[in-house]
């Protein structure tokens, strides 16, 4: 593949669980002017490390640049760019949608249905959906109830694996170049 | 034992065997104040005119002494003036670490008397920084800071304080320097589960390079501010002598190797030297070694070392292919790196080679009318009369170029300039930080009346404190690296660059109390310095030499920016 052509870009990023390190990291991404398209923050089993997972439209070799200076970081222990075949991702997707009588209330059920949506709200005016699955699916069920009337929808943002027993801080020679630098002694 | 909070900071200094810090008090530093009265006896503080000196003048300390360089100062404006010197430091790997305090906790997040997000604000340009809101963290957190600070690459942290934990009281216990990674912040960077502590071994890498040193036959050094800051001059002497190969100097690398060396190109880059830009596009080996290949050393990167198999070593793994793709690269300090690479390799020979990039002239020769003081005969006087270990801290401009291509460094430490954020105002804060971190060299302060203008007002810090400094003011009366730029792509227009203005700098220099003259000719120029290296020796007092120079003097030669490393517009 070209490394200039321009594609979304999967980030994985491990990081001290602390105040001040997501604006570390996000700051990366403006400096360069580069617009976040995706953002999911949480902490991991190992509760002093959250973990980032962040989508940045881009080419391949400025998300490599990108990599080695949020690996530089020192609030950063580990950053893996993931690749596409090899990763699974998966966002949570709330809708609210308007269901002024029950033909729309039944319609928007069968949708759910279709989708494996749970509905999680209901009232007499509206109806809450949640839905996992990767962009492809939670595109799809928006664009299916966007000529219901849709209140309000909000993503978590991606977060994403890499499949089989790869993990994000595999001990690399590379990993262990940039701890060298990182080295408080 | 219990103390406060201020207290507990002086401690932490004593720890780091810190005894010199710099600064500026202000509203919320005023405990901290309180207790660097109380520890007068042991940690010397210098009052600056302005942060900004302050930051430059902890800048010049660590960069000459090898130590970490302290600067405190005031929030919100406070803070704000020491942003061009953490800028500094950031950019040229200096290590320092700045103390700021902050409004009060209830007060900060409401737009309070001289607020400001300092950790915010400096975010970009430190290695890291820190707010510290609970007194039982302050130790911990300026043990930490001191470590980063030094560590790998080294770099400036800030330190915010609120300043209500200046006076709050903790229970402090000693901790040797040496065993401070067992404790706290540190002791946690240490046990980072992700971590990988196994050392790590460049062994391998090391020997590809030698590999490839011994199929080389044109191969050129590169030598970056990487081995200044880990002081590996003698090891990159062994190895350079080893190789038998040409060594280019960058601005940062001043000081790393030995101007004198007869395998020295002189400068590398937009100013750089004929024998050094014509070597780097003939090589077909390049080892820059502390190099992080800045647009003003590589210009073109696509033409750059064409046809070059090209080497980093760097202890910063994220400089690796960011501005020039790399052949190989080795990761480490290059002190250690050179070591093991000059214990396997053999001598090289490579005379002829180094015939033909000898045969470019490593040092540009200037015309001379007998009559106009020129930027090369004010050097020739300087190295003639001031001592080979002189200190040269330089503003940014014109003059810096010329301080860099004409007088000849051998040590780290030598050479203080801005060279990556390329600061106008740092060369009379750095000098300070010289002097008082050397106080038995000669330091010269070599300036251009654009840049001494900026920050001038040192001149009372180096009256008072008896810093007897040196001052060369290149003064053509106009912006000189600007003017330039228009002289040669923007058809003369003299936009804004002509200083046909004040002050006088001798009756300046006279106001704060240190000797001023001004030398139109070279004889007048030896007599003025002879004068002014007694008045330092005898009565420790500095000396202001304005020095006349045309305005049309230019930094030769010059590769305009964005083309082929060797498209020199002038000679």
């Amino acid at each position: 593949m070209d490394n200039s052509e321009k594609r979304i870009h999967t980030l994985a990023v491990l990081v001290d669980n602390e105040a001040g390190v997501l604006s570390q990291v996000s700051r990366m991404f403006t400096r360069k002017g580069y617009n976040i398209e995706s953002l999911a923050v949480g902490v991991t089993h190992d509760s002093t490390i959250s973990r980032i997972t962040i989508e940045v439209l881009t080419d391949l070799e400025r998300a490599q640049l990108l990599c080695n200076q949020l690996r530089k970081l020192l609030p950063v222990h580990s950053v893996k760019l993931l690749n596409r075949d090899n990763s699974i991702k998966r966002e949570l997707l709330l809708i609210k949608v308007a269901t002024p009588d029950s033909a729309a209330r039944n319609e928007v059920v069968q949708i759910a249905n279709i989708f494996r949506a749970n509905t999680i709200d209901v009232s007499t005016q509206s109806i809450t959906l949640a839905v996992v699955g990767d962009n492809d699916k939670n595109s799809a069920i928006e664009e299916m109830l966007d000529h219901c009337n849709i209140l309000e929808l909000v993503r978590t943002g991606i977060v994403a694996l890499e499949r089989g027993m790869n993990t994000i801080d595999e001990d690399t020679k590379e990993k262990g170049e940039f701890d060298y630098g990182k080295n408080v002694l | 034992m219990k103390l406060k909070g201020s207290d507990i900071m002086m401690e932490c200094l004593l720890e780091q065997g810190v005894d010199t810090v710099f600064g500026y008090p202000g509203g919320t530093v005023i405990n901290l104040y309180d207790s660097l009265y109380k520890y007068s006896d042991r940690i010397n503080h210098i009052l600056t005119a302005h942060e900004q000196g302050a930051s430059h003048a902890a800048d010049g300390y660590a960069r000459s002494t090898g130590k970490v360089g302290v600067c405190i100062a005031t929030s919100g404006p406070g803070a704000t003036n020491l942003t061009t010197g953490i800028a500094t430091a950031f950019m040229d790997s200096s290590p320092v670490v700045f103390f700021s305090c902050n409004v009060g906790e209830a007060y900060i997040g409401k737009d309070s008397f001289q607020e400001c997000d300092t950790v915010g604000v400096t975010m970009p340009i430190t290695k890291c920084n820190y707010l510290v809101t609970d007194i039982n963290d302050l130790a911990s957190i300026i043990r930490a800071a001191f470590a980063m600070a030094r560590s790998g690459r080294p770099g400036p942290v800030v330190i915010d304080i609120l300043t209500d934990i200046t006076k709050a009281e903790a229970e402090y216990e000693y901790i040797p320097l040496e065993e401070h990674y067992k404790y706290g912040k540190l002791a946690t960077l240490m046990k980072r589960p992700t971590h990988n502590l196994k050392p790590h071994e460049p062994e391998g890498d090391i020997d590809k390079l030698v590999e490839m040193i011994n199929e080389s036959k044109k191969p050129m050094i590169i030598c970056g501010g990487g081995v200044v800051r880990a002081r590996a001059h003698e090891e990159l002497k062994t190895f350079a002598h080893l190789v038998d190969s040409p060594v280019a100097i960058t601005v940062m690398g001043g000081g790393g190797f030995n101007g004198r060396d007869p395998l020295t190109t002189g400068m590398i880059g937009m100013h750089g030297s004929q024998a050094s830009n014509m070597g780097i596009d003939s090589c077909d080996l390049l080892i820059a070694i502390g190099c992080r290949f800045a647009e003003r050393v590589t210009l073109d990167v696509s033409q750059f070392a064409r046809n070059a198999k090209i080497v980093q070593i760097d202890i910063d793994r994220s400089e690796i292919d960011k501005n020039v793709k790399t052949d190989h690269h080795i990761i480490g300090d290059c002190k250690r790196v050179l070591e093991i690479i000059n214990r396997k390799l053999e001598q090289q020979d490579h005379s002829k080679w180094k015939e033909y990039v000898f045969s470019f002239p490593t040092e540009t020769r200037y015309e001379e009318d007998g009559e106009t003081l020129t930027p090369k005969q004010i050097s020739d006087v300087a190295s003639e009369i001031l001592p080979q270990d002189t200190i040269v801290a330089t503003d940014v401009g014109q003059h810096q170029m010329w301080a860099i291509q004409h007088f000849h460094y051998s040590y780290p430490g030598q050479l203080l300039t801005s060279g990556g954020f390329g600061a106008m105002g740092f060369g009379l804060g750095a000098a300070i930080g010289a002097q008082i971190g050397n106080p038995d060299k000669v330091v010269l302060h070599i300036t251009g009346d654009g840049s001494f203008r900026m920050n001038c007002n040192e001149l009372c810090t180096e009256e008072y404190y008896k810093l007897p400094i040196i001052t060369l003011l290149y003064n053509n009366s106009a912006l000189g690296m600007v003017r330039q730029w228009q002289t040669l792509m923007y058809d003369k227009r003299y936009s804004q660059t002509t200083l046909d203005r004040g002050p006088d700098f001798v009756k300046l220099a006279e106001a704060y109390g240190v000797s001023g003259i001004r030398v139109s000719t070279k004889e007048e120029l030896r007599l003025a310095l002879t004068a002014a290296l007694k008045d330092v020796r005898e009565n420790n007092k500095g000396c202001v030499i304005d020095c006349a120079i045309h305005a049309n003097e230019l930094v030769r030669p010059m590769v305009p920016g964005g083309r082929s490393i060797t498209s020199f517009i002038v000679d």
